[in-house]
């Protein structure tokens, strides 16, 4: 398209629906678009986003001549990448386009004002327009991406990511902090739901990964350092005490989780026979069990509830593990008697349910309690134990006398997460577990491109759920790697070197380490690892450093918008 | 040999497979059913625990199917016949006809505002009409028209053709017949998600019969600003706000007496949100939601029950339901329950019901299994070739499973599993077709 110099801006309001339309009048802003300096064209649509929306701006920028287009919608989180490509699609470089977010900034919030809503949507689309008319075409440089993956963690989810990526033809390189490879698979006895031993399922993914040409495996080692953005990342590991840097494309976090040790609670700590679950794996798998009479288990130990040293959330795969563990005492003991104090059985989807029918039928007690009324443990004099429980199902309060008794405590978080989560700088959620780029729809990304999680360090969860997961951040790794390039962000820093006096400011803020001072003593900003944060820009003393997309001039004018001038 | 993958099922499972194949390069034939891709969370309006607009955060993906140079969108269409092995399938697949010229319908509309047929909108769970040329949503991918031949009064009286008169380009065609696609790919991936376990087989909840006793799905269409009621919260039989709203949990679900007996894995936590939804539009109508455990297990949903209690004061009750009643004046209801601390019978007066059923297995899976030879298990899930260590493999190399047509899960969950098949399948086409062809 031939770039006139006079701006000709197209306005687009949306009525998403009754969303807005149900609240702004929307032809009343879109009339008052037309009024605004510079506009071309403006025009109302039920659905901006639809195809048909789409195409009526793309008509308009080739029919009108536009060369900035103004769409009032929604939130560019979520639309500014479909309307982006629509343009550029018309011929019209993408960073032409601006967003006016009236649906949660103005319709969403005001549903009972659709008078003053009406005149927020208009005072929106007026500072829109103020800024686009001050926007510059904008281009993302694209960067080579390096066809190897770091995988951090080496137990059965970090091994399926490794594989997976190794199937794809790409070079591994599989780091595990321990001598051997299986995590918390090794500590593990017999598994759901096939009953199979964990020590054979093990064996075989261990041999696979050893047997495969592309996973360089590395074990006793940890991650020390990292620096590079995606496509090329410099990791430098620790292995057996010597440092190695590693250049790879991609990275795939997978470090598993620990198990709350319920220090303080329920006598855990004051008795060899007051046990965790896995503790109590341990003791069946190396067949140092001694053979119990009466063994109570207690669910949601620090898990589900305020408490010092607890979890308040529900680390969803305790309950089947009580009811797996349970039926195996009875299988190994038939006299034994089992017990599982619970407050929701947690047995969700097909598997679960089957087997807690099944341990029901089995002659395992089920009693249920309250959060309110929590159960005590007794420890005798002569070591004896007593669990004292209300039994809300019958309504009466129990004691049983237990040779052992087990507590059912969350899957956490591992120390060491907090360190890594510093070097690879990807965040850490309230609850202690990586925090994903978007929950509902981006569950194996992390925010920062080119690094993604699986498994249990996003959060509890199965081996089944954990090999999905791996084999989900093996899919989004591959695809950057599969395409061997990338694009990085446009909206980044620039330094006038003609201001800046180097006193490196700038550098020391900056959270990306994107910038670093020339043989010239000035600032010089490394665009790819750059994200346009603006950190630097809003310290800069000497007002040296301006951002792409954002400069002072463009919001400025959106601000002077927003106080009715034009 | 072919580096093209076919995934069957437009819902977010199979929406995420195909994105994910396509955007590394991977041709991919994305096959949907029905007129629309979007699936289940097209229909849903809100998700948890974040409350994030469903439609508005799935929309954008499903226009990028739509736009993607890689991906082949088959709307309105069925497999028939698959031949062949893993890196080669030969796969027939029929077209159903639209009766519309998809290169010529520019989505205007004009024809289902004129046409006189109004047929129950599956979409709005019947709550709604629409068209017999219709569009089942406003966001629909593609937006084209589609004419129901059962309900369009030329095809069942011969007369009428206004939509054909009306169209302004020229598209509609009552002669247009059924099409056959051949295409050849080096993997499948089954993403054919949910079905709504109908309760109306279980009389004591009074589903069909009594107008205010709806289902949960019936609920999100109504709070949905696009629905039938344009967001309004208001009760079917007299159009009133509702004071006190009651949810069933386990409705067919972990049944011992012959429905479902497996845990749909969703329903505790919807039916939270459902309640916050309630309280948002309705801060003074009462909720209660009657459940026997409550199952808040993913990812920051436990902590999204305990906002749910503590800061909008849904009210949860531990109980065996055992059947509603309804005042045939004024329509509402009595639900009689066990209330389990106290193991006595009590009644609760509400204006409306919400039904929590269980979500079952596609019909069409056991047609799917037959052509492609692939195990089910007794529900009608496709069967994992392990269920612990190769949860998205089958019993046939090469073919994959992800999203709910394995078992119940959540939409994080279907996304994540429909990544991990599309990793299988590129690990099929590097590992079988690259070196068979080579």
């Amino acid at each position: 398209m031939k770039e006139s110099k006079e701006i000709r801006i197209g306005v687009f309001v949306c009525y998403c629906g009754v969303n807005i339309g149900g609240v702004v009048d929307v032809p009343e802003v879109v009339e008052y678009a037309k009024t605004l300096p510079d506009v071309t064209y403006a025009e109302g649509n039920l659905y901006m986003c639809s195809s048909e929306g789409l195409s009526k701006i793309k008509e308009a920028i080739k029919k009108y001549q536009l060369n900035r287009v103004v769409v009032a919608s929604c939130t560019p989180r979520t639309h500014e990448p479909l309307f982006r490509s629509a343009c550029e699609e018309a011929g019209l470089n993408k960073y032409l386009f601006h967003m006016a977010n009236i649906r949660e900034h103005c319709s969403w919030v005001h549903p009972k004002e659709p008078k003053k809503a009406t005149e927020k949507a208009k005072e929106m689309v007026r500072m829109a327009v103020a800024k686009a008319a001050l926007l510059e075409p904008q281009t993302e440089p694209e960067i080579d991406v390096q066809p190897s993956a770091l995988v951090i963690g080496g137990g059965v989810t970090g091994m399926t990511a490794a594989l997976s990526l190794a199937n794809q033809k790409f070079t591994v390189y599989l780091v595990e902090k321990e001598n051997k490879l299986g995590g918390k698979l090794k500590e593990l006895y017999r598994l759901y739901p096939s009953d199979n031993y964990a020590s054979e399922i093990l064996e075989e993914f261990v041999q696979a990964v050893r047997s495969n040409a592309n996973i360089k495996v590395y074990t006793s080692s940890t991650v020390k350092h990292s620096e590079g953005f995606i496509g090329n990342f410099k990791v430098t590991i620790n292995h057996e005490g010597e440092e190695e840097t590693l250049d790879v494309g991609t990275i795939i976090v997978a470090t598993g989780a620990d198990v709350l040790k319920p220090q303080g609670m329920y006598g855990y700590g004051q008795s060899k026979n007051i046990v965790t679950q896995l503790e109590l794996e341990q003791l069946v798998k190396e067949k140092k069990l001694e053979r119990p009479k009466n063994v109570v288990m207690i669910q949601c130990v620090g898990a589900r509830e305020e408490k010092e040293g607890g979890r308040n959330y529900c680390s969803r795969i305790c309950c089947a593990v009580a009811v797996k563990n349970a039926l195996q005492i009875k299988e190994l003991f038939p006299e034994a008697e089992v017990s599982i104090l619970y407050r929701d059985m947690q047995t969700y989807g097909k598997d679960f349910e089957e087997h807690y029918r099944r341990a029901r039928e089995g002659f395992i007690q089920f009693i249920r309690y309250d959060v309110e009324n929590s159960p005590e443990v007794l420890i005798q004099p002569d070591g004896k134990l007593t669990v004292k429980v209300h039994d809300i199902l019958i309504n009466a309060t129990l004691e049983l006398n237990a040779d052992l008794v087990v507590l059912s405590t969350p899957l956490i978080q591992r120390e060491e997460a907090k360190e890594l989560s510093k070097i690879l700088k990807v965040p850490l959620g309230s609850d202690g577990f990586f925090f994903e780029a978007h929950v509902k729809l981006r569950p194996v990304d992390f925010a920062t491109d080119g690094i993604y999680l699986c498994g249990t360090a996003h959060s509890p969860k199965t081996i089944a759920e954990s090999v999905a997961q791996a084999y989900a951040a093996a899919s989004r790794a591959g695809i950057p790697m599969a395409l061997r390039r990338v694009r990085t962000e446009a909206i980044t820093a620039f330094v006038n070197e003609d201001l800046c006096t180097g006193c490196g400011t700038c550098i020391n803020l900056c959270p990306y380490n994107a910038i670093q001072k020339d043989d010239r003593g000035v600032a010089k900003v490394n665009d790819v690892l750059c994200k346009g944060c603006g950190v630097c820009a809003a310290s800069c003393p000497e007002r040296a450093i301006n951002m792409r997309h954002f400069s002072d001039a463009q919001v400025l004018a959106e601000a002077t918008a927003t106080l009715g001038g034009t | 040999m072919s580096n093209a993958v076919l995934v069957i099922g437009g819902g977010i499972a199979g929406i995420q497979a195909s994105l994910d194949l396509a955007n590394r390069g991977t041709k991919v034939y994305l096959i949907e059913s029905l007129p629309s891709i979007g699936g289940r969370m097209a229909q849903l309006d809100k998700t948890f625990p974040t409350l994030d607009c469903s439609i508005c955060i799935l929309a954008p993906k499903m226009i990028e199917c739509f736009r993607h140079p890689n991906i082949s969108l088959l709307t309105y269409s069925e497999v028939k016949e698959v031949k062949g092995d893993a890196g080669n399938f030969t796969i027939r697949i029929l077209r159903k006809p639209r009766y519309v010229d998809s290169e010529k319908c520019t989505g205007c509309s004009t024809c289902m505002e004129k046409c006189p047929a109004k047929v129950p909108s599956e979409f709005d769970m019947g709550l709604g009409t629409r068209k017999a040329i219709y569009m089942p949503f406003k966001q629909a991918v593609p937006l084209i028209a589609t004419i129901d031949p059962e309900h369009c009064l030329y095809f069942t009286k011969g007369i009428c053709k206004v939509c054909q008169k009306l169209c302004p380009s020229s598209a509609v065609n009552f002669e247009q017949k059924p099409e056959e696609k051949v295409v050849n790919v080096s993997s499948i991936i089954l993403a054919t998600g949910f079905d709504i376990f109908n309760p109306s087989v279980m009389s004591e909840y009074g589903y069909g019969k009594y107008r205010n006793v709806i289902l949960s799905m019936e609920f999100e269409r109504i709070i949905n600003a696009s629905g039938p009621t344009g967001g309004h919260l208001v009760r079917p039989s007299d159009g009133k706000e509702p004071k006190r709203i009651v949810f069933v949990q386990c409705v067919g679900s972990r049944s011992q007496r012959g429905e479902l007996p497996y845990c749909s894995s969703v329903c505790c936590v919807y039916a939270t949100k459902e309640s916050i939804l309630i309280k948002e539009h309705l801060p003074h109508t009462e909720v209660y939601i009657l459940y026997i455990d409550l199952r808040a297990i993913g990812k920051g949903f436990q902590e999204f029950v305990d906002k749910a209690k503590k800061e909008y004061g849904v009210k949860y009750v531990k109980a065996h339901p055992g059947g509603i009643t309804e005042d045939p004046i004024t329509k509402d209801l009595q639900i009689y329950y066990e209330d389990i601390p106290t193991g006595e019978m009590k009644k609760l007066t509400a204006d409306m019901v919400v039904l929590c059923p269980a979500l079952i297995p596609k019909e069409d899976n056991k047609k799917i299994a037959e052509i492609m030879g692939l195990e089910l298990d007794e529900y009608g899930f496709f069967k994992s070739k392990d269920e612990l260590t190769a949860p998205v493999d089958t019993n046939v190399p090469g073919i994959y499973i992800c999203g709910y047509c394995q078992s119940p899960k959540d939409i994080p969950e279907s996304v994540a599993q429909a990544s991990g098949a599309a990793a299988r399948a590129a690990e099929t086409i590097m590992c079988v077709t690259k070196e068979a062809g080579s």
